[in-house]
């Protein structure tokens, strides 16, 4: 009897991430819709730079990488290139997504860019090493704001999912966290239905899924997801912020 | 033989446009064309110029920077390029728009009223195709067919119905 | 002359693009240039292409990089301050071995600058504008007919050598209309077997990538990537030589330079000074060889650029000592004009 079964769409290597990191889960949800949906063998992921940028390596679809909050732009390209053969998501971090790559997530969504996009938010810049980012809470204590984020020098964190949702353009906006296994079931609802919608046609779908990042914010992974909901979901209510073809059903 | 022609005026005179219609009637009788605009934020209101060569060999550089023929349809143009005509060279300036004579006296100067005329003959935007007949006379004479060719290809299919008149504009300035 | 139509040398560029298979352009508006954008907007939708006015350059060139790694014929256009924002796409592309075609219709800078023609931006084309060793092939049309010509060409050497190659124009060329032959020497685009097309989960993921942590490993790509480099200096070198049988003094100009110098060399001629050209077509890869044979016969060589003189440099470079190198120039959107050009094969240019 098999218990357990490493998705299809998920490659037989060892992954870097550290110990506790959530980024694991996240992939693996991202793999069992891509199984379960058939579409391995038309999906293009495209990697961000940040602690996910070799995850061309652990997906066993075609996958590219792209340069630093560009994800969104590449994917555009790549769609655009075959609207109706290829599935393409990408899969970015709280400092791609939210920072340096802010425009490019806000027009995709602003064009309904038939893509799915994952967003890690772990409010910290892993890969280099624990500093400030977008998503970082008031007070939260980081490389680069070692008093605690002061929101008067270094502003608010952003609302990703409350932004984009205010906009006309995207079909999905979401809410999810992976700190317990309700929540993770949850998640891995949001994805798949993330990349139904683009299957469907119906357009730009994001699912922003809150995570922990216990090397960096200095805590044992079992605290870290309690902080998750300490902390980080107070900030960031989980939901579902925009679903349109929800609510047009509604409305008839 | 190489005529460089240098086109000036305001903006929205259709400096740009009596330029590509020159050009094009060169392409239709096989010479070597070059149409340069001046670009920028001049095409909002500001002075606007083409330069224009019609040679029988490959033309090099296509600025015109001392033209053999200059079109002037307003004082600051002819301020600005009167000098540098080539001695021998024609000058054309719309008189109904510039208050002065032309100084020079080593060129050919020919002042007529264009848009006076173009008012008078119910076609206010077409001055630039009243001087630009003139200079085709000048040139080589009012050749209807190649004109009707180039005014084909210069008018898009959706004002065709401009042909005509262009025609007659043309036929006017010749006329003068 | 019959097939031949009037079109602006931007407008060239692009139905010469459409006409080599390019259905994807990705742009952001900036003069000298948006008539390739404004060209593809209104011919892309009627013939099942993609015109997309992206958010920034930054994306246009990143939406590029997608469509290329689909294998798509894929393009985009800009002016200097607008290559200067794409330029960190396109060291990723060359660092992915992407093939695409990026069209610089030049302006003056630095900075914002102005928007008359200029070629300061040579440095950046062929030194690398983005960061890390790599190369572009750069090649600068001097006609409309070039712009459509090379346009095709520049498509099938990015697809041969799976790198970017880049027109480099200037608003001169762009705003120019000439009667130009679209009768095209078009090649299909070769199989793309490493574009990530989605497996059919028949065969290993393919991936674009241009990150390579193994110090050993990027260093061997690098030799790879230059070994590449190498054959392309060896095979893709194209030039324009003009009156040189008997010329003691070499005028080195391209693009709009080598238009304006031609007057000056055809009235130095009649007074029978012997001067003649030698035209850059490709400025990477710089015609060295040409120039230094030259070298050995000529007294002098003046460069006659519309910049402070930066191709002076590969020029010095080939000249190798063996003969004066003067520069004859105009910075900021001013062209030389014949004259000027005249003055400095009669009595010197600046050493």
């Amino acid at each position: 009897m098999v218990v357990f079964d490493k998705p299809k769409s998920l490659l037989d290597v060892s992954m870097h991430y550290c110990p506790g990191c959530t980024h694991g889960i996240v992939h693996r949800l991202v793999a069992e819709a891509i199984d379960e949906l058939g579409i391995e063998g038309r999906t293009v992921g495209i990697a961000p730079v940040g602690c996910s940028v070799m995850a061309y390596n652990y997906f066993a679809c075609d996958m590219i990488e792209a340069a630093h909050g560009r994800a969104p732009a590449v994917a555009t390209g790549v769609k655009r290139s075959n609207p109706d053969g290829l599935v393409v998501f990408t899969y970015q971090g709280d400092g791609d997504l939210a920072s340096i790559g802010m425009a490019e997530t806000v027009h995709a969504a602003a064009r309904n860019e038939n893509i799915t996009i994952i967003f890690i938010n772990n409010a910290i810049y892993g890969m280099t090493g624990g500093q400030m980012a977008p998503t970082s809470l008031p007070g939260q204590v980081t490389q680069t704001s070692p008093y605690g984020r002061d929101v008067k020098a270094c502003g608010f964190p952003v609302r990703v999912s409350e932004m984009l949702a205010t906009l006309d353009g995207p079909e999905y906006i979401t809410r999810v966290a992976v700190n317990n296994v309700k929540n993770v079931k949850e998640a891995g609802k949001a994805i798949k239905k993330a990349f139904q919608n683009q299957i469907d046609g119906k357009g730009f779908s994001l699912v922003e899924v809150i995570s922990s990042c216990p090397t960096n914010w200095g805590m044992t992974p079992q605290k870290a997801l309690q902080w998750i909901d300490e902390k980080m979901i107070p900030y960031y209510p989980l939901g579902v912020y925009k679903d349109r073809s929800a609510e047009s059903k509604e409305d008839k | 033989m190489t005529k460089q022609i240098l086109i000036a005026g305001f903006g929205g005179q259709g400096i740009l446009f009596a330029g590509k219609f020159l050009a094009y009637k060169g392409l239709t009788e096989d010479k070597q064309v070059s149409w340069l605009p001046s670009y920028g934020p001049e095409m909002r209101g500001g002075t606007a110029s083409c330069s224009v060569i019609l040679s029988d060999e490959p033309v090099g550089s296509p600025i015109v920077s001392n033209p053999d023929v200059l079109i002037a349809m307003n004082i600051p143009s002819l301020d600005k390029y009167e000098d540098s005509v080539v001695p021998g060279g024609v000058i054309i300036a719309d008189s109904a728009l510039i208050d002065r004579h032309v100084k020079r006296t080593d060129v050919t100067a020919i002042e007529i009223p264009a848009t006076t005329l173009a008012s008078e003959n119910n076609m206010p935007t077409l001055a630039n195709m009243i001087i630009t007949g003139k200079l085709l006379e000048i040139l080589d004479g009012f050749n209807e067919e190649s004109i009707r060719a180039a005014l084909g290809k210069v008018i898009s299919a959706k004002h065709a119905d401009m042909l005509e008149i262009n025609l007659k504009a043309l036929e006017i300035g010749s006329k003068l | 002359m019959a097939d031949k139509v009037l079109m602006k040398g931007n407008e060239a560029i692009a139905e010469a693009a459409i006409l080599a298979g390019c259905r994807h352009y990705f742009g952001y508006p900036i003069t000298p240039q948006t008539e390739i954008a404004a060209y593809m907007a209104k011919r892309m939708p009627k013939i099942g292409g993609t015109f997309l006015q992206a958010e920034s350059e930054i994306a246009a060139i990143n939406m590029v990089y997608g469509a290329a790694s689909v294998g798509m014929r894929v393009m985009t256009s800009s002016s200097s301050p607008g290559v200067s924002l794409k330029s960190e796409g396109i060291s990723y592309m060359a660092g992915s071995d992407l093939p695409g075609l990026i069209v610089n219709v030049q302006r003056g800078g630095p900075g914002l600058g102005g928007i008359q023609p200029s070629q300061s931006d040579y440095f950046q084309a062929t030194k690398g504008g983005g960061h890390g060793d790599y190369h572009l092939i750069v090649i600068a049309p001097d006609s409309v007919q070039e712009m459509a010509d090379y346009t095709v060409k520049a498509f099938d050497l990015a697809d041969k050598y799976r790198m970017p190659v880049m027109i480099l124009a200037d608003g001169t060329m762009g705003q120019m209309m000439e009667p130009v032959s679209l009768d095209l020497d078009i090649k299909p685009a070769p199989e793309k077997p490493w574009a990530t097309t989605g497996t059919g989960c028949e065969r290993k993921h393919n991936i674009i990538n241009s990150l390579s942590l193994v110090p050993e490993e990027l260093e061997k790509l690098n030799f790879e990537r230059f070994e590449k480099y190498a054959y392309i200096q060896q095979n893709e070198v194209m030039y324009e030589e003009y009156m040189m049988e008997d010329a003691e003094t070499v005028i080195v100009a391209f693009g709009i330079a080598a238009r304006v110098s031609k007057n000056a060399i055809t009235a130095a001629r009649k007074e029978g000074i012997k001067v003649g050209l030698i035209r850059p077509i490709t400025l990477w890869p710089f015609p060295t060889e040409v120039i230094s044979k030259a070298a050995d016969k000529a007294k002098r060589f003046i460069s006659v650029e519309l910049s402070m003189g930066q191709m002076i440099e590969d020029v010095k470079l080939a000249v190798n000592g063996k003969a004066d190198v003067e520069l004859c120039n105009r910075a900021g959107g001013m062209i030389p004009s014949p004259e000027q050009v005249l003055e400095a094969i009669k009595n010197g240019g600046a050493k």
